[in-house]
């Protein structure tokens, strides 16, 4: 018979523990599932990359309504449990009782809120739920407003951090005299504030919180010391406590949370608990490495398998990009205890260990944390360190002198060594999916979950895959942009952003890159990015340039370029014609129509590149940037003009958009088309903005493809006037601009966004007219006839040669 | 040693550079500092790309072609490329550009 079986707390232990016992028994109990928060699972430590913008809500969702269904789970989501009654064997909740045979409690635990006077303002949150979350992201939205993080510990720095990169003031108040207090020392809490500090974060230490004030909702926050600060946010991120008081009312038996055995049994053989609300041999349980031990035992013990749950060792990084920290272990002071501590103050590093007897009890590493995990091993295995102690600070280079293979490092480790601390996977899990046909890090993933929640491991998983696989398994190329820097695309665009980075050399310097002004790979992406970011305040640098966007034409294989008249939405006259025939003729350039619909003039020396510019804008043409990462054409069909199938003016369309996106500059190069009706003259399904007319006004689609690639667009929308098309286009470049990575084309893009973000994003009018003024405050830099300025006269002489030596000689 | 006036130092944009015509071919003189000039050969030897074009950076040039990098020091090609283009001597003083047409005559009787 179908054993009832209750669930009150959708965390990530019973999570992981209903995982478990599907896996184990699917059928073997009729599963009611209790959560006060309105929804199903997430990853409750993802909360802070989403805050930062790295990852959508979405991603860290772990088990979803759906997810449940198919497991046949009763959900009472947003519904809060009030009582259990151990004699009748009922949980009593808002909507009534549900019996059960078995109860599972994984209540887990809440923030801690400081019982100052205005704790309880709104605007007041904790960084507890995805709820918190949402308030602080809504909180930042207000240019220059401001947010004061209590507590600097691991949670409240990545916060702090995520609402700085937000673009938010952020002042972080610390009551002891440094950060991190229980992990580090008073010299690596300093570096760790002067890290912060860079980032523009204000860190008050010694810092008492006396009040919390305003009307209606949070204003100010006053200190002990008689310091106000302003504040539209209040996070407090002083701690949690376990949520036991529905077990406590029940008469469970409670230490600081519920006692449970190694079976995570409670006082009452029916009644079991799971997670933060766990106390087990005295110990809290905060992070998520042992509650994911704990759901397997629960689950084993639930089937009547037999199995017992025993506690390991912990480790813990800072999430806050570009910070590196780590932490494991036990630091707390004692007899017997000796600290062997490195410093080197001019790199910013500092690591800590700290040796009781011959073994390795804990370890901090700040600034440089590459060899934590075989810190770590040594704690988790206690071994004995005794024979190494004098080098043991620099790491598994030093001992035995040779540097380590990192492969033979990981293909000697033991089938049970943790790789994935998110998700508890070992080596073997990982070995056994690979042999069981997984070849990719998306398959493993999907098979073993590791490395599939912070990522921090992805580099071990693909050394196992390496070591497994041999030559059959590539490790994939570090994502930094190029040799000069080890940060990646994003964080390069993120970091200019929020330490509002405005020069090149500013970048260089304050993001550490290794070269002294960077490569030509790395310089035309920053290039972009500044001016993207910052179109008032940036002076665009040519040299900096790919030769064609420094040149305004197209170099062509012999060193000559061909040059592109620019023809608004495909359309030209007798007279532009006649003024290209004239310019063929006296540069002597090949003449080719383009796929885009204009006219290519090939072969142009460069010295007579600012001659043919002077002709073509004398007939009133521009430059067509066909060299361009920007705007390259609209192509458009005949339409409602000309077609007897054409719906709309899909010229006029062309035309307008072309007037308004051209010379803009893009990630990569942007090709749009307009196609008055389905039957797409204008190939506008395979375009980065395709519009196709209908009868009932105009379907937008984005991110297709005719390169490398082939793709159709997707569709953005379907708007019914003009003038929305063009401004459903011009928000979706916008939003192209300012995030993409340099090189990748729209469609590489939204693959990696999701089209559902985009188009949410953009369904918000008011972020689409904000995404169209800063396109116009851009254009109002950028929308200029290149080929005008450089035929200049003094622009004029630098496409010459400098000198002619040839002639001197003959003298 | 027969130094030649070319230009202007500021004739040439920093990170930039400009060609001289040569009995030996174009020779293209960097500006890679302030106050730091190269010259070297303008000609790719992988495919001819015209070594002006290309972005410089630090002490090097990538070919706008197929972005080969050569040491403007040693005219060395840089990473897996082999080749070499050949480099000559170029200094500033008092603002001018001065390239040795000894060195570049010497070539060309070398050629």
């Amino acid at each position: 018979m179908t054993e009832k079986l209750v669930v009150i707390g959708a965390g990530m232990a019973s999570g992981r523990m209903l995982e478990n016992l599907f896996e184990l028994a699917p059928d073997a109990f009729d599963v009611t599932l209790f959560n006060a928060e309105p929804r199903g699972n997430y990853n409750r430590i993802m909360l802070s990359p989403v805050l930062s913008g790295e990852k959508s809500y979405e991603e860290i969702v772990t088990h979803d309504a759906a997810w449940y269904e198919q497991h046949g789970v009763t959900c009472r989501f947003g519904e809060r449990v009030t009582a259990i009654d151990r004699d009748r064997k009922v949980v009593i909740a808002l909507n009534g009782e549900v019996p059960y045979d078995k109860l599972v409690l994984g209540t887990g635990s809440s923030a801690f809120i400081i019982p100052c006077p205005g704790h309880d303002l709104p605007g007041v949150v904790a960084f507890r739920d995805l709820e918190d979350t949402t308030a602080m992201l809504e909180a930042s939205g207000a240019p220059g407003s401001k947010a004061v993080v209590i507590g600097g510990g691991l949670l409240g720095l990545e916060a702090a951090a995520a609402l700085r990169l937000r673009g938010m003031e952020v002042t972080v108040l610390h009551l002891a005299g440094h950060l991190m207090e229980r992990q580090l020392d008073e010299s690596a809490g300093y570096l760790l504030q002067k890290d912060l500090e860079k980032r523009g974060i204000t860190v008050l230490t010694r810092a008492s919180t006396k009040a919390i004030q305003g009307e209606g909702k949070v204003e100010k926050v006053v200190l002990e010391d008689g310091t106000v600060l302003e504040a539209d946010i209040v996070v407090m991120a002083v701690g949690i406590r376990p949520a036991v008081s529905v077990a406590a009312e029940a008469g469970l038996e409670m230490g600081r949370a519920v006692k449970v055995d190694a079976q995570m049994r409670t006082s009452d053989p029916a009644i079991f608990a799971v997670g933060e609300c766990v106390e087990f041999e005295g110990n809290l349980f905060g992070l998520v490495a042992p509650l994911y031990d704990q759901a397997k035992v629960l689950a084993k013990t639930l089937t009547g398998e037999a199995d017992s749950f025993t506690p390991k060792e912990l480790s813990t990084k800072l999430k806050v990009t570009g910070c590196d920290l780590f932490s494991a272990g036990d630091f707390a002071e004692g007899e017997g205890r000796e600290d062997i501590v490195f410093r080197d103050p001019a790199r910013g590093i500092y690591k800590r260990l700290v040796i009781e007897g011959d073994k390795l009890v804990g370890a901090v590493m700040y600034g440089d944390t590459a060899d934590s995990n075989w810190f770590f091993g040594l704690i988790k295995d206690g071994t004995d360190v005794e024979e190494m102690r004098e080098t043991l600070i620099f790491g598994p280079a030093f001992q035995g002198g040779a540097a380590v293979d990192p492969m033979a490092a990981v293909a000697a480790l033991p089938a049970d060594a943790e790789i994935c601390g998110c998700n508890g996977v070992c080596k073997g899990q990982i070995v056994a999916a690979i042999e069981g046909g997984a070849s990719s890090l998306a398959d493993i993933k999907s098979t073993t979950k590791a490395s599939a929640s912070c990522g921090t491991c992805t580099g071990l998983v693909e050394q196992v895959m390496a070591v497994m696989l041999g030559d059959g398994f590539e490790i994939p190329a570090a994502q930094n942009v190029c040799g000069c820097t080890d940060l990646s695309h994003e964080d390069v665009r993120r970091l200019i952003k929020a330490k509002e980075l405005k020069s090149q050399p500013a970048v260089w310097q304050e993001l550490g890159w290794t070269t002294p002004n960077g490569c030509h790979v790395c310089r035309p992406a920053i290039n972009f990015y500044l001016l993207a970011d910052w179109p008032l305040d940036y002076q665009d640098d040519p040299q900096s340039r790919f030769v064609n966007e420094r040149n305004h034409a197209n170099i062509q294989k012999d060193g000559t370029y061909s040059v592109m008249p620019r023809m608004w939405g495909g359309m030209t006259d007798a007279n532009e014609l006649r003024a290209i025939a004239d310019a063929a003729d006296k540069y002597g350039a090949a003449v080719k129509v383009t796929g885009g619909q204009r006219i290519d003039l090939l072969g142009v020396k460069k010295e007579d590149l600012p001659g043919i510019w002077y002709d073509l804008n004398e007939a009133g043409m521009v430059s067509g940037h066909a060299y361009s990462k920007g705007l390259r054409t609209v192509k458009t069909c005949v339409g409602s003009d000309w077609c007897r199938f054409g719906t709309q003016d899909s010229t006029g369309l062309g035309i307008k958009l072309e007037k308004k996106l051209w010379g803009s500059w893009t990630p990569h190069k942007v090709k749009l088309a307009v196609s008055g009706c389905p039957r797409n003259c204008a190939e506008a399904t395979c375009k980065d903005v395709g519009i196709i007319c209908v009868d009932s006004g105009y379907q937008v689609g984005v991110g297709g493809a005719a390169g490398m690639d082939v793709k159709e667009t997707e569709r953005l929308v379907d708007v019914k006037t003009e003038e929305e098309a063009i401004e459903w286009t011009t928000a979706f470049i916008q939003l192209y601009r300012e995030n993409a990575k340099y090189l990748d084309r729209p469609y590489k893009w939204v693959a990696k966004v999701g089209l559902d973000w985009v188009k949410e994003t953009l369904a918000d009018p008011a972020e689409r007219t904000a995404l169209n003024e800063r396109f116009e405050i851009s254009q109002s830099v950028y929308r200029k006839d290149p080929w005008a300025d450089h035929a200049r006269p003094e622009k004029a002489k630098s496409f010459q040669l400098v000198a002619d030596l040839t002639q001197e000689a003959a003298e | 040693m027969s130094w030649i006036d070319i230009c202007a130092v500021t004739e040439i944009a920093e990170r930039g550079a400009r060609i001289v015509k040569t009995e030996v071919g174009c020779i293209a003189v960097f500006r890679t500092g302030p106050e730091e000039v190269f010259a070297a050969s303008n000609t790719c030897p992988h495919k001819g790309g015209p070594l002006s074009e290309g972005i410089v950076h630090g002490r090097k040039v990538t070919c706008p072609l197929h972005n080969w990098v050569f040491s403007l020091e040693t005219g060395e090609a840089q990473g897996a490329d082999e080749g070499r283009i050949a480099t000559y001597p170029v200094r500033i003083e008092a603002g001018r550009v001065l390239l040795d047409a000894g060195a570049v005559a010497a070539a060309r009787s070398a050629a």
